[in-house]
């Protein structure tokens, strides 16, 4: 069957494009919206809790479960060697990710054992009570230690393109350091979080907070020894995944399944929010070197950048996490000459993973940090530097791997943004202003992002649907991806209702599983829409082809004069209600379901050269952020920000806005406050909100005008010309950064570039300021009082 | 029965009574330390409030709280119901997001939520619809200082808060009152019918409550069970309860005791009683001390204040608290009591070590004595965190200073975050007493100060760093009392305020 195309006449649109509320808003805001922990539970429920290791590395030398297994309340415990198949893996596509620790843990938090009990209380209590013993081994906790001891959970990758070190090294200038960028936690509201409830034949139903029900039901099967098709996987919703729903889910979800197949009954695992923290991936830390050779203009002749981030104790999603931040390292940005060589180093700590922007955020932190170097040691504004250096649209835009920037619009959106932001004014304003406050300075940087949409992992881009028409014309439909809070459903309602003009409200969606859609990838890398959305068109359009068949046969009228709109069909001018034409075809027995199923088209690429179209397309966005610093303290406040952000032709203005101003936050929570912290025994000290620190209300900018560049329009054939917006504003949050970096350098009246490491918590602020006075010579903070 | 051997007159019928939905519920058999979010998801099957912490640091679980305001009027508090204990409700009314609907339409503020697009993953919503409620009801103008403050304790994830605060902008607009206050003096009624005016005592599996309603009961309630667990908001002990999975044994509940509230503002000092909310003294000491109050609202988010108490922030000596710096630099002292016992011990003699207070067996901080701000008194404080609102203190620093001419007569500094203890600079104040306040002294006063502390490292700051803030803390305070040019906040006090 053909991809039907989405071009059909605008003005004719009843629910896309329109700003429809969240299709759960008002269950949401009155409490009624059902998360799984809220499922009214079933009759003799268990709860399940994880005893995981409190040492990084080591063996284990004792397991006794006899006294847990003896508290009261307890219905099972159960440890590696008691696994039904001997199967002990979750890793997604690589092994490494045991259920439980079978002779070795591998960080402080690794699972070794669980416990189903009367209550939550009594199980967590009766894993206390069992003897573990450990001999300690040496951990490796810090990058650093891991490149020292070459430990990788993957080989090193790299990237070239022409000659690095000749270009580097032929450049009239050259810059060089080293910038260290933070991990941050998901930090979704709702924690991770299964039920598995068995069934007749061994079955297993298993609700899972989840991003990818596909690969618990595989793992569930797996490790149960059961087939999938006696594993269902259902999720309604998620309180919000960020990526840390896309395998972490897992773990929780075999757990329970694992306790309820030994006892029979239902069983429920919720970790708290501090074994939630303790317990689960996060994103990367990444520490990157990088040499560049360019011009006196700023324009960069040759990159070489060394990425080395921290894996944890397996390779979980790393690969590609690590892939996506190599195919982002040059940004928005031409770079002839590349060395990119990305290290996958192995830790003793948790086991990191996907996080919106899945090693992107991290691969651009480097290039646009670079960048900001060049400007400084030239003395040029950053900006200026940054457009010099942009893709070009004739020439200059083949990527180092290979793909061309077919539909580069940045140029548009930094030339807007620099009009909307009155970047240059202020610009002028707050250096005159910085001259005159000795104390407190401003900063301003402008920061662009491109992002490319698709799975690296090019078989995850397909996607199926199931809709079903009742007779009384109202429409049910399934698909594989799942909700997020990112609005998804509502989307793929909108094209739905669209098809067949109908209103939003005539589409209900029910929970995903993986009982009516098989063989579903996982919803990210900001692809749910693109995937998801198409495949439920698709269906759509088959039914919808059936009725017009039918109709054009039963009422003699050519097919090309049935029309669908405002909840009628007109046929041959003729209108009748569409539940009156469902009606008919239902009793001429025609088919009222159908599957759809799409596959993403031109995307291709070698993994081992790293070399191809990776991505279908690229999202763009801009922003320009303002702070203002406290040279005594470190303290900043982020006072006005402006967005810029292409979603291609919206489908629906205030999700996708939702999507931005959140992803911006959020990236701006990474690289300002949150900070994780371990001790020197590689043990999470910061696992609650009490000590990790995510934004709160007032750091959102008091001014903060966030815009949808409404000129846009996806050049690929993506539903409805949109384009995917989930991870991409996330980086728009770099220009924070690179704002309060521009505030340091006020201090020696920029006159010295200040070096400053990711996340820039007040103390690595103030760090920064004093590093840079000791440089100009200044010992003491602020001898500008004196004068 | 010995477990309730105590003077006074007891209520034994061991049951609570607060006000859900218009009607008295009754609960039998309550364990003291069952959680409000607990009785709601577990018991009653309100799940609508959910749990995204268990330490009061999140705001996912947030109800509101009513209190009777005179005969015929109500008024609304939002609090933490992960962290707060079920006796706590008695002779209360508790809302939760499920009371707000009204005859199957949305309450204005859920309207306001849908139509700003407010929520995305939805799982916080239902704690801002309860925040907002909150800020609904007393009647504010919905600033965004206002709505920040409100909003302090809410975390979102998804939406970055813009379409929140719109919200509460906004949500007037869709009904300027609501079934609440039409039944407000109804409401009021049911609870003078179900005031309390004995001790309530609860017993259950060895765990004991008591919650006096006058000072008299409670002191002989304290003589008699010296090693129980003085309970105000709940805010600290909550947390041991969620977090160390700890029960202590014995609670009496300090919330009821007016006396124990009071706030008189004397000629010479400030009295405030140690189980006075950080909510009810605020707005008298914001008026004293303006960095008093700045420092009183990032202390916490309004649901912790609304219950958390000056007098326990003071007595668990937290290293890290925030008051007891302020309270050093402003020479306060403290109202010890034990039974009809008195004694006033300056506060600088009251932290001894880590954890360790001065208290001795079955005494309390009956009050809080603060000096009023004499005229030329330059009073400043700071609180640095990784976060502005809603974060313990790397370091907290407050300056107290009273010049005579040009000389300085009288300095205080009190530091959070320094040291085992709240802990005075005293190299640095003596480095400065009869000296000038210039620049020269400010700057050997900070090189005294290195004497001063030796702070540690942890997750919230390093020690270098901690002894970095110290010295410019008492630089900018040198800048801000002697009029030097040019800025030196970051957050404006009138923001503040
Ligand atoms: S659950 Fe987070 S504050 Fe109560
Ligand atoms: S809407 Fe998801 S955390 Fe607020």
């Amino acid at each position: 069957m053909t991809v039907p195309r989405t071009s059909g006449s605008e003005d004719m649109l009843r629910a896309v494009r329109r700003p429809v509320p969240h299709d759960s808003a008002e269950k949401h805001v009155s409490g009624e919206a059902i998360y799984i922990d809220d499922i009214p539970e079933p009759r003799a429920l268990l709860h399940a809790y994880i005893r995981s290791s409190d040492i990084a590395h080591g063996r284990i030398k004792k397991l006794d479960l006899a006294p847990t297994r003896a508290q009261p309340g307890v219905a099972a415990a159960l440890a590696a060697a008691d696994l039904p198949t001997g199967h002990n893996d979750i890793g997604p596509g690589f092994a490494g990710d045991p259920v439980f620790a079978e002779q070795i843990v591998e960080y402080a938090g690794q699972s070794v054992f669980a416990v189903a009990a009367e209550t939550r209380e009594q199980a967590r209590a009766a894993a206390m009570q069992a003897v573990v013993e450990y001999e300690e081994l040496p951990a490796i906790l810090t990058i650093e230690e891991a490149l020292a001891q070459d430990a990788q959970v993957l080989p090193t990758v790299t990237l070239m393109r022409g000659d690095a070190d000749k270009s580097i090294a032929k450049a009239p200038r050259r810059i060089s350091g080293r910038l260290a960028i933070g991990g941050q936690d998901h930090f979704y509201l709702e924690g991770q979080i299964a039920m598995a409830v068995p069934g007749e034949d061994g079955d297993m139903l298993v609700y899972s907070s989840t991003q990818h029900p596909s690969e618990i039901q595989h793992h569930v099967a797996h490790i149960l020894g059961l087939d999938a098709n006696g594993v269902t996987v259902e999720t309604r919703r998620m309180g919000g995944g960020f990526g840390g729903k896309e395998t972490q889910g897992a773990l929780f979800a075999v757990v329970a399944a694992l306790l309820a197949q030994k006892t029979g009954r239902p069983v429920k695992l919720r970790p708290d929010r501090d074994d939630d923290m303790i317990l689960t991936g996060k994103r990367h830390d990444f520490i990157a070197d990088y040499v560049v050779g360019f011009d006196e203009e700023g324009r960069i002749h040759g990159v070489d950048f060394m990425l080395a981030s921290r894996c944890g104790m397996s390779p979980d999603l790393s690969g590609p996490v690590n892939d996506r931040a190599i195919f982002h390292a040059d940004n928005a940005y031409f770079l002839p000459h590349v060395r990119i060589v990305s290290h996958r180093s192995k830790t003793h700590t948790v086991s990191n993973t996907a996080f919106r922007g899945f090693g992107g955020p991290q691969g651009m932190m480097v290039i646009e940090y670079a960048i900001d170097e060049i400007a400084r040691t030239l003395g040029i504004d950053p900006l200026t530097v940054r457009k010099r250096n942009l893709y070009g649209k004739r020439d200059r835009n083949v990527t180092p791997y290979t793909m061309k920037v077919e539909d580069n619009i940045l140029a548009k959106i930094i030339g807007e943004l620099e009009r909307t932001s009155e970047y240059w004014q202020r610009r002028k304003a707050i250096t005159a202003w910085n001259a005159t406050s000795p104390f407190l300075k401003r900063g301003l940087a402008l920061t662009p992002v491109k992002f490319g949409i698709a799975f690296t992992a090019t078989h995850f881009n397909q996607a199926g649907a199931l809709l079903l028409v009742y007779t009384d014309g109202s429409l049910k439909l399934n698909h594989g991806g799942t909700e997020m809070g990112q609005g998804l459903n509502t989307k793929v309602a909108q094209i739905v209702a669209d098809e067949f003009g109908l209103d939003f409200e005539d589409v209900k969606i029910t929970p995903t599983t993986t009982g009516k859609v098989p063989n579903t990838s996982a919803t990210a890398a900001s692809s749910g829409t693109d995937l998801n959305g198409r495949a439920s068109l698709i269906a759509a359009r088959t039914i919808k082809e059936r009725l017009i068949k039918f109709a054009a046969a039963h009422f003699h009228v050519a097919p090309g004069k049935i029309v669908f709109a405002n909840r009628e069909v007109s046929i041959g001018g003729e209108k009748m209600a569409f539940v009156e034409l469902v009606n008919l075809a239902y009793k001429a027995r025609v088919s009222l379901s159908a599957t759809g199923y799409f596959a993403t088209p031109k995307v291709a690429y070698d993994p081992t050269t790293m070399r191809g179209r990776p991505f279908l397309y690229f999202a763009y966005g801009a922003a320009a952020s303002e702070v203002l610093v406290d040279t005594l303290t470190g303290e900043y406040k982020v006072e006005r920000v402006d967005l810029l952000h292409d979603v291609g032709k919206s489908i629906n203005p205030a999700i996708d806005m939702g999507q931005i101003e959140g992803g911006f936050i959020q990236g701006m929570g990474w690289l300002t406050s949150e900070e994780l912290y371990w001790d020197a025994k590689g043990r999470l000290q910061t696992h609650a909100p009490s000590t990790y620190k995510i934004p709160a209300c007032s750091d959102l900018p008091r001014q903060f005008n966030a815009r949808i560049a409404d000129w846009s329009r996806n050049r690929e054939d993506v539903v409805y010309r949109s384009k995917a917006v989930g991870e991409p504003p996330l980086m728009l949050a770099i220009s924070v950064f690179h704002a309060i970096k521009d505030a340091i350098a006020a201090v020696g009246q920029y006159q010295i570039s200040p070096q400053l490491d990711a996340p820039a918590t007040p103390e690595r602020v103030l760090n920064a300021i004093d590093a840079l006075r000791l440089r100009l010579g200044d010992h003491l903070p602020a001898r500008e009082a004196a004068e | 029965m010995v477990l309730f051997d105590v003077p006074g007159k007891l209520n034994m019928t061991g049951q609570i009574r607060f006000v859900l939905d218009g009607e008295v519920r009754e609960l039998r058999g309550v364990a003291p330390t069952m959680t409000v979010l607990q009785w709601l998801r577990d018991d009653a099957r309100r799940c609508g409030t959910k749990e995204g912490c268990a330490e009061g640091d999140c705001g996912a679980c947030t109800v509101a709280i009513g209190e009777r305001r005179g005969v015929d009027d109500m008024r609304y508090r939002a609090v933490n119901s992960c962290i707060l204990f079920m006796p706590m409700l008695d002779g209360k009314e508790l809302v939760t997001v499920e009371s707000l609907k009204h005859e199957g339409r949305l309450h204005p503020v859920q309207r306001a939520m849908v139509e700003c697009h407010g929520s995305q993953c939805g799982f916080c919503t239902p704690g801002f619809v309860m925040s907002l409620f909150t800020l609904y009801h007393s009647g504010k103008e919905p600033q965004r200082e206002t709505v920040d403050d409100v909003l302090a304790g809410n975390l979102c994830r998804c939406t970055g808060y813009r379409p929140i605060i719109e919200a509460a902008q906004r949500m007037r607009e869709y009904g300027a009152k609501d079934q609440f206050h039409r039944r407000a003096a109804a409401t009021a009624r049911q609870l003078a019918a179900i005031e309390r005016r004995d001790t309530l005592a609860l017993e259950k599996d060895g765990q004991r409550y008591f919650a006096p309603a006058n000072l008299e009961e409670f002191t002989a309630c304290f003589e008699q069970y010296p090693e129980a667990a003085l309970v105000g908001g709940a805010t600290d002990i909550g947390l041991w309860v969620t977090k160390r999975h700890q029960r202590p044994e014995t609670q009496i509940y300090t919330g009821d005791i007016a006396e124990l509230r009071r706030l008189k503002i004397g000629d010479d000092c400030i009295e405030i009683g140690g189980a006075a909310s950080l909510g009810d003294v605020f707005d008298a000491l914001l008026a004293e001390f303006a960095d008093f109050g700045e420092i009183l609202r990032r202390f916490g988010s309004v649901q912790v204040r609304n219950v958390a108490t000056l007098g326990g922030n003071i007595a668990n000596a937290s290293p890290i608290g925030d008051i007891a710096p302020l309270l050093l630099a402003l020479d306060a002292a403290l109202l010890l009591r034990r039974n009809r016992e008195t004694r006033l011990l300056p506060i600088d003699e009251f932290f001894l070590a880590y954890r360790k207070t001065a208290l001795r067996n079955s005494e309390f901080i009956d009050a809080i004595r603060i000096p009023r701000a004499r005229s030329g008194l330059k009073f400043r404080a700071y609180k640095i965190s990784k976060r502005f609102d809603q974060d313990i203190s790397a370091v907290c620093g407050a300056f107290a200073l009273q010049l005579d001419g040009s000389r300085i007569a009288e300095i205080r500094m009190g530091f959070g975050g320094m040291a085992a203890v709240p802990k005075r600079a005293a190299n640095a104040e003596a480095a400065l007493i009869g000296e000038a306040w210039n620049e020269a002294s400010a700057r050997a006063a900070m090189r005294a100060i290195e004497r001063d502390f030796e702070p540690m490292t942890d997750m919230r700051a390093s020690a270098p760093y901690r002894l970095k803030l110290a010295r410019n803390l008492l630089l900018k305070f040198f800048l801000e009392t002697s009029n030097q040019p040019g800025a030196t906040r970051v957050i404006r006090r009138d923001m503040a305020a």
